[in-house]
């Protein structure tokens, strides 16, 4: 079968990819579910935290279960609320992970887990200064992505909605310009609500999407991930396609010509 | 008085002369991926373990890979 993935390929952060989706690995209700619904998704990028040993509650052994497996690990800076804690965190997780790809992320408060702009911009040129390839997670201003691209980093993440909060794509016109002015991939990272939000990003020309907890706290997170998966091929073929212009007035698409009643015409 | 370092937010007797001794202590021997080290605020890469000598009141952080978004 011809399936879309295979001949719609990606380039991101020197990483050529089929898959267009991240997932996250958090919140899952078992390794077993995470493994499956990974699996299901089709992805090939997935996101760890680095965390005190020791610390995390359930199983162990994340490194080895997903390098078997052979995705590439996106380490995140999530839980940083300056950008010295986030360039350390980002180091810890090249030195762990073998890998300079980092999701940097500078939160600026509990309540909404928006990003910290300022300090975001200020830890990116840190970190691509360090030679770290640099996905940042950031709001849908068109602007300070912009800035982003400019400082080195090799993506740009804005968010559809508040972390966790499943809102879907809340403002599909600034998504729109920021991936019109960018000429490095653009993901969106956070907002997934469920499939048809994965669908509309990838309409409105996203790159990727990064998501989390609309998979692993679905109901059944392994038909989830299947649903996503189908999704994302929804929406690139749509793109692919090229949706028909909005129009005010109905037009119809049967013929007009030929209907009972009417005077035949001539010529 | 015996020596101390801070180890993950924790006081913590220093019983290792260099990190290498005091990580594979611990269970972690330099060959073993997915686990870093901070000394006093910064990485110190595995191939350096060894060099590194540890003085009272360090603070270290070791972390490893977590499930995370």
């Amino acid at each position: 079968m011809n399936r879309v993935q295979e001949t719609d390929r990606w380039d991101v952060a020197g990483l050529n990819l089929k898959s267009r989706l991240f997932l996250g690995t958090a919140r899952y209700p078992s390794r077993k579910i995470l493994m499956d619904a990974l699996a299901a998704s089709g992805t090939e990028m997935v996101t760890v935290a680095v965390r005190r040993v020791g610390l995390e509650s359930g199983p162990k052994n994340l490194y080895k279960d997903l390098t078997a497996v052979g995705y590439h690990l996106l380490p995140n800076t999530a839980g940083c609320y300056s950008a010295k804690d986030a360039v350390l965190t980002a180091e810890l997780a090249r030195e762990a992970l073998e890998t300079d790809l980092i999701k940097l992320e500078v939160i600026a408060d509990e309540d909404t887990l928006l990003p910290d702009v300022e300090a975001l911009i200020v830890s990116a040129r840190e970190l691509v200064g360090k030679g770290f390839k640099v996905l940042p997670y950031t709001n849908d201003d068109p602007v300070i992505a912009r800035k982003l691209e400019d400082i080195g980093c090799c993506a740009v993440m804005p968010l559809g909605a508040p972390i966790g909060s499943g809102l879907g794509i809340r403002n599909p016109h600034n998504l729109e310009l920021i991936k019109s002015r960018a000429s490095v991939p653009v993901i969106v990272d956070a907002g997934v609500g469920t499939a048809s939000d994965v669908t509309i990003a990838f309409e409105l020309g996203m790159d990727g999407v990064l998501l989390n907890t609309a998979v692993a706290r679905a109901r059944e997170p392994v038909m989830m991930a299947r649903a996503i998966r189908a999704a994302a091929e929804a929406g690139r073929c749509a793109l692919l396609g090229g949706r028909i212009p909005r129009k005010f007035y109905a037009e119809a698409s049967s013929p007009v010509d030929g209907l009972i009643g009417s005077t035949p015409k001539t010529t | 008085m015996a020596a101390v370092v801070t180890l993950n937010g924790e006081s913590c007797p220093l019983d290792a002369a260099n990190l290498s001794e005091f990580m594979a202590g611990r269970g972690y021997d330099s060959g073993r991926k997915g686990v870093a080290v901070a000394r006093n605020g910064q990485v110190v890469p595995r191939t350096r373990w060894e060099s590194t000598e540890l003085m009272d009141g360090d603070r270290l952080e070791i972390v490893e890979p977590v499930q995370g978004g």
